[in-house]
């Protein structure tokens, strides 16, 4: 009996005691996706146990082109052998199946909120943000324009709110986190200020995202995410 | 406003379609006020300051944008009767994941047929077909694209329907022809009277398209 008592004290203090324990999670992503990375954040904020797999894109594997065959991109989670793909669907995969610390309130309207939002930032702010980056002259004015038309319904939608989720981090949050860390790469890469002093509210929630405990210390390695974005800046703009 | 449902829609929008379909499979009552896209309402453009588009639900005075965020939104709050998301979560991760992929895909190919020509018009009616056949392949089957009951990909991509004969007449082809199961699953969504009272009627769907071509300037 003893030993027993000893070795669940040895359990409880030194392992971390998953909320899954039993259920096998699998994320597939690489070193540096925003899109990877939003799913990381969910499963530590449910404390959910997962493998998680790097893919080289320009080598993809066999399991990846199988479980996501419609799209062959990353992420993808796979639970207990069932596949989900799409990040934000996958986000409220997570949500519908590990309760605890909820990324989306009971109210439907925040839902709905919170759902518009995740799709603005996929549908208005990323390919403004790929236009800044890969272009130049006039298209890059007008890439700019439409940035700061963009970039003011967010500031706008942040007023007396912490986060885009309230008090507590939620679905908007978790999709909008890329800015946190990518617009600093982008504006040392490019040089150009892409999010400036006229974003007040922004720039103080990229601060307090940025020091979640979830999201603390998540970001890919700072000078790898230099070297590659500056490689890829580089082949928008040649070097004349 | 209080308290009631009011659409703010435009008659051939398959976006707004879906939200028709929605609130007629809950059996709720709303107005129904059709908008001018040439010429945008103060309440379109006070109810959706982001985008200035519709579908608009107006729910208790609140705005509610996005016809697919509309759909889960009266999913959620009438959620006794004639449920579109199934209960279990990797079923209804698989069906967001495919309304997702119409809302990717169907509109911006369907446009691309009747947008253009010649080579342009065979690689946009290749592509076209061949996201209806994706869709097809994940049908299967099934009577409907929620398993034995209508659902939220049922939802999703029905409305396209009533575009069908548009496309065709423009890109002169026939959709029935490389996809019979689709064509047949949407004949069977027309039976219910949701989907039949919602969907716009093909022919003016069609006149309504070579009027928007001759404002694009395109022949």
């Amino acid at each position: 009996m003893k030993q027993m008592e000893y070795l669940f004290l040895f359990l409880e203090q030194n392992c971390v005691i998953a909320n899954n324990m039993g259920e096998e999670v699998k994320l597939y992503k690489t070193w540096s996706t925003p899109f990877g990375l939003r799913v990381v954040w969910a499963l530590k904020l449910k404390g959910i146990d997962y493998e998680s797999i790097d893919e080289d894109l320009s080598n993809k594997s066999d399991l990846l082109l199988h479980y996501n065959p419609v799209y062959k991109k990353v992420p993808v989670l796979v639970h207990n052998g069932n596949p989900i793909s799409e990040s934000t669907v996958i986000l409220e995969y997570i949500d519908d199946t590990w309760k605890q610390n909820p990324i989306l309130s009971q109210d439907p309207v925040e839902r709905a909120r919170q759902r518009f939002w995740a799709k603005f930032n996929e549908e208005k702010l990323l390919p403004t943000i790929w236009a800044i980056f890969t272009t130049e002259g006039k298209d890059l004015e007008e890439a700019m324009a439409a940035w700061v038309e963009n970039l003011k319904f967010v500031e706008e939608e942040l007023k007396g709110k912490k986060l885009f989720g309230g008090e507590k981090m939620g679905l908007a949050d978790l999709v909008f986190g890329w800015l946190a860390n990518l617009i600093g790469i982008f504006e040392e890469v490019s040089g150009l200020k892409i999010v400036d002093e006229r974003y007040p509210l922004l720039l103080t929630w990229m601060q307090v995202f940025s020091e979640l405990p979830v999201i603390k210390e998540t970001w890919p390695p700072h000078d790898k995410m230099i070297t590659k974005y500056r490689a890829l800046y580089e082949k928008y703009h040649p070097a004349k | 406003m209080e308290g009631g449902v009011v659409l703010l829609d435009f008659w051939p929008s398959m976006f707004g379609m879906r939200v028709r379909i929605a609130l007629a499979e809950k059996e709720i009552k709303y107005e129904y006020i059709e908008q001018d896209l040439r010429n945008k309402s103060d309440l379109l453009l006070q109810m959706n300051p982001v985008h200035k588009k519709i579908p608009v639900l107006v729910h208790n005075g609140k705005p509610i944008c996005e016809s697919l965020v509309q759909v889960q939104y009266i999913d959620e709050v009438w959620k006794n009767q004639a449920p579109l998301l199934p209960a279990d979560p990797y079923k209804r991760a698989t069906a967001r994941f495919w309304a997702d992929f119409v809302d990717k895909k169907m509109y911006d190919s369907g446009s691309r047929v009747w947008k253009t020509k010649g080579e342009e018009q065979e690689a946009a009616k290749k592509e076209f077909i061949g996201n209806l056949k994706l869709l097809e392949g994940e049908l299967g089957d099934n009577l409907y694209f929620g398993g034995d009951g209508f659902g939220y990909v049922d939802v999703a991509l029905v409305p396209f329907y009533c575009w069908f004969y548009a496309y065709e007449q423009c890109g002169n082809f026939s959709i029935e022809a490389e996809c019979p199961k689709l064509i047949a699953w949407a004949k069977r969504c027309m039976q219910k009277e949701s989907v039949a009272k919602s969907l716009a009627d093909p022919e003016k769907v069609y006149g309504f398209l070579l009027q928007l071509k001759k404002a694009y300037g395109i022949e």
